[in-house]
C-alpha cells in the first residue's frame, strides 16, 4: 500500500506500507525520523505523541493508511512549528538593521547549521534540566506544545493533565513542571 | 491484510456487507494495540476516518445523536450539559491524546466490560443506532451488551451513532483506578436521577462478564423515595435507604479477581461508589429544588 501525506510541512510518500502498519513505523523505518519514540505500542507511555491535523495523538495507535492526505506534524518539526506560529501572531522575519548589518560569512561552527534553532518548549527544557535519559522527551515536547497552545497560562493542574499521558520512566517530573512553566512564563514576557 | 477506505457511510455499509469479517477501526485505540501485539490479524480493515458525519452530533428535543467517532474531548468540551454523565465518564479515559481520537463508537464495539462510556449509557439511556445495507435498527443499550467483548451487532452491521437520553436530572460517575490518568478501570459506576420519571438508573462497568444496571437496587431506591416523598420534600435520603441501596448494588455485580483487583475489593467498592455518587446527585437535586422554591 502507498500512503501520501504532509510530514513537518513536506509532502512525503510512503511506499510497500503494510496494511497492518501504524504511523509510528512508516514515521521511523520508512521516513527516517526516529524523533518519535516506540516503546509501549499502546498508547499508554506518549512517547510516540505527534500533532495529526494538529492534534496530539499516539502515533502506535494511528494506522498508516488512515494518515492518507492528513498534516503531521513530528519532534523534527517542532521548531519550524512553533516559528511559523509565532509568525502568526507576530511581525517576524528579518528585522531592517539586522539586514543591513548582513555580510557573507561560514557559519560559525557546524551546530548553527539551519533548522537547528530550538523550540522555545526545547529550550525550555534544556534550561530546566527537564531531560535525563531523553526517551519521553519528544512526546512531552510535543504534547506540552501544544497545550501551550491553548493555554497560555497553564496552571499546575492544567499542565498535569495534559501531560498525564506521557510517562517517564527516570520520573524526572518534577523538572518537566519546571520546564513548562519556565516556556510559559516566557512566552507571556514575548507578548 | 487489505485496508479498505470507504469515503462514504453507504460505501462503508457496502464493504460491510462484502466482507463481514472486516474490522472496522476509527480511532485505533483498542484495534492497533491488537495488531502492534499481534493478537489481531484480520484479513481486512475497515477504515471510518474519512466519514465526517461519524463526528458529527444533533441535539434533539429528548436525546443527543452522538456519531459513533466523536472523540472523547468533543464530549467533554461540548456536551457537558446535556450528557453529564457521559462527560465526566470520557474525562477519566485514559489520556489527551486516546481522547483525541477514541469515541463511544469504539466502546460499545469494543464491548470491553472495563469500557468507561458503559456505565454512563446505561444510566443515563441510550439506545445504539446500527445500520447494515439490510437496513437501521435501534439496539436499546440494556440489551447491546451481550457477552465479554461481545454486542448484539450483526456481523455486517456497523455502529452509526448511539442516541443517549438529555440529562433531566443530576448524573455523576466515579471510577477505581491507582492513578488519574491512563487506567483500566478496576470497577466504574455510573448513576443518574430522572426526575421527570422518578425514577434513578445506574451503570456498573468492570464488575462482571458486561456492563450491568442494579436493577433491584434501582426498584427498591424508586420506591423508597416515593414512600417517603422524597421528590417532593427534598430531604436528605435517609442514610439506611442509602445503605441498603449501596448493599444491593454491590449485590448486582458477578465480579472475577483479576490483576487489577479481586471480586470482593470490587463488589466492596461499588457499593460505596453507589453510596456516594447516590449523595452527590441527590445533594445536587435538593440545591436545585431548593432554587426553585425560593424563586417561586
Amino acid at each position: 500500500m502507498r500512503v501520501n501525506f504532509t510530514v513537518n510541512g513536506r509532502p512525503q510518500e510512503a511506499d510497500d506500507v503494510w496494511e497492518g502498519e501504524s504511523l509510528l513505523y512508516v514515521l521511523r523505518e520508512r521516513l527516517g525520523l526516529p524523533g518519535s519514540k516506540n516503546a509501549c505500542e499502546q498508547g499508554e507511555c506518549g512517547s510516540c505523541t505527534v500533532r495529526l491535523d494538529g492534534v496530539p495523538v499516539c502515533a502506535c495507535l494511528v494506522a498508516a493508511g488512515q494518515a492518507e492526505g492528513r498534516e503531521v506534524v513530528t519532534v523534527e518539526g517542532l521548531a519550524d512549528y512553533a516559528r511559523e506560529r509565532s509568525c502568526a501572531t507576530t511581525a517576524c522575519g528579518t528585522s531592517l538593521d539586522a539586514a543591513k548589518g548582513w555580510q557573507a560569512k561560514p557559519a560559525s561552527d557546524s551546530r548553527a547549521a539551519e533548522g537547528t534553532e530550538l523550540s522555545p518548549i526545547q529550550q525550555a527544557f534544556i534550561d530546566a534540566g527537564a531531560v535525563q535519559c531523553g526517551f519521553c522527551t519528544p512526546g512531552l515536547l510535543v504534547a506540552a506544545d501544544e497545550m501551550l497552545e491553548r493555554n497560555p497560562n497553564p496552571s499546575d493542574a492544567d499542565i498535569r493533565e495534559a501531560l498525564s499521558g506521557n510517562l517517564c520512566r527516570c520520573t524526572g517530573y518534577e523538572k518537566i513542571m519546571d520546564a513548562v512553566r519556565l516556556a510559559a512564563a516566557r512566552q507571556g514576557e514575548a507578548v | 491484510m487489505d485496508f479498505l477506505r470507504p469515503a462514504s457511510w453507504e460505501e462503508a455499509l457496502a464493504a460491510k456487507a462484502e466482507h463481514p469479517t472486516a474490522v472496522p477501526i476509527a480511532g485505533g485505540t483498542d484495534v492497533m494495540v491488537e495488531i502492534n501485539f499481534d493478537h489481531r490479524r484480520p484479513e481486512y480493515l475497515l477504515d471510518l476516518n474519512r466519514i465526517g458525519d461519524l463526528y458529527e452530533w444533533e441535539v434533539g428535543e429528548e436525546s443527543v445523536r452522538l456519531g459513533a467517532s466523536v472523540p472523547y474531548t468533543r464530549i467533554m468540551e461540548n456536551l457537558r450539559a446535556e450528557l453529564p454523565g457521559l462527560a465526566l465518564a470520557s474525562h477519566t479515559v485514559a489520556s489527551p491524546q486516546i481522547r483525541n481520537r477514541g469515541g463511544v463508537g469504539g466502546n460499545l464495539g469494543t464491548a470491553s466490560p472495563a469500557g468507561d462510556a458503559h456505565p454512563a449509557l446505561l444510566a443515563a439511556g441510550a439506545e445504539v443506532e446500527a445500520e447494515s445495507v439490510r437496513g437501521t435498527r435501534l439496539i436499546p443499550i440494556d440489551g447491546f451488551y451481550t457477552g465479554v467483548k461481545r454486542n448484539a451487532l450483526a456481523p455486517d452491521e456497523l455502529i452509526r451513532a448511539v442516541h443517549v437520553k438529555k440529562a433531566d436530572g443530576p448524573q455523576q460517575y466515579s471510577k477505581v483506578g491507582t492513578r488519574n490518568a491512563m487506567v483500566i478501570a478496576v470497577c466504574a459506576f455510573g448513576l443518574a436521577l430522572h426526575p421527570r420519571t422518578r425514577t434513578v438508573r445506574t451503570g456498573i462497568g468492570s464488575a462482571a462478564p458486561t456492563p450491568v444496571r442494579a436493577r433491584t437496587a434501582e426498584e427498591f431506591l424508586d420506591a423508597a423515595l416515593d414512600e417517603g416523598g422524597f421528590w417532593d420534600n427534598g430531604k436528605i435520603i435517609t442514610p439506611s435507604v442509602a445503605k441498603r441501596f449501596a448493599d444491593l448494588c454491590a449485590a448486582a455485580c458477578n465480579p472475577i479477581d483479576d490483576v487489577r483487583g479481586t471480586a470482593s475489593y470490587r463488589r466492596h467498592a461499588v457499593g460505596v461508589m453507589a453510596r456516594r455518587t447516590l449523595t452527590w446527585t441527590w445533594e445536587s437535586y435538593r440545591g436545585t429544588t431548593r432554587q426553585k422554591g425560593s424563586v417561586a
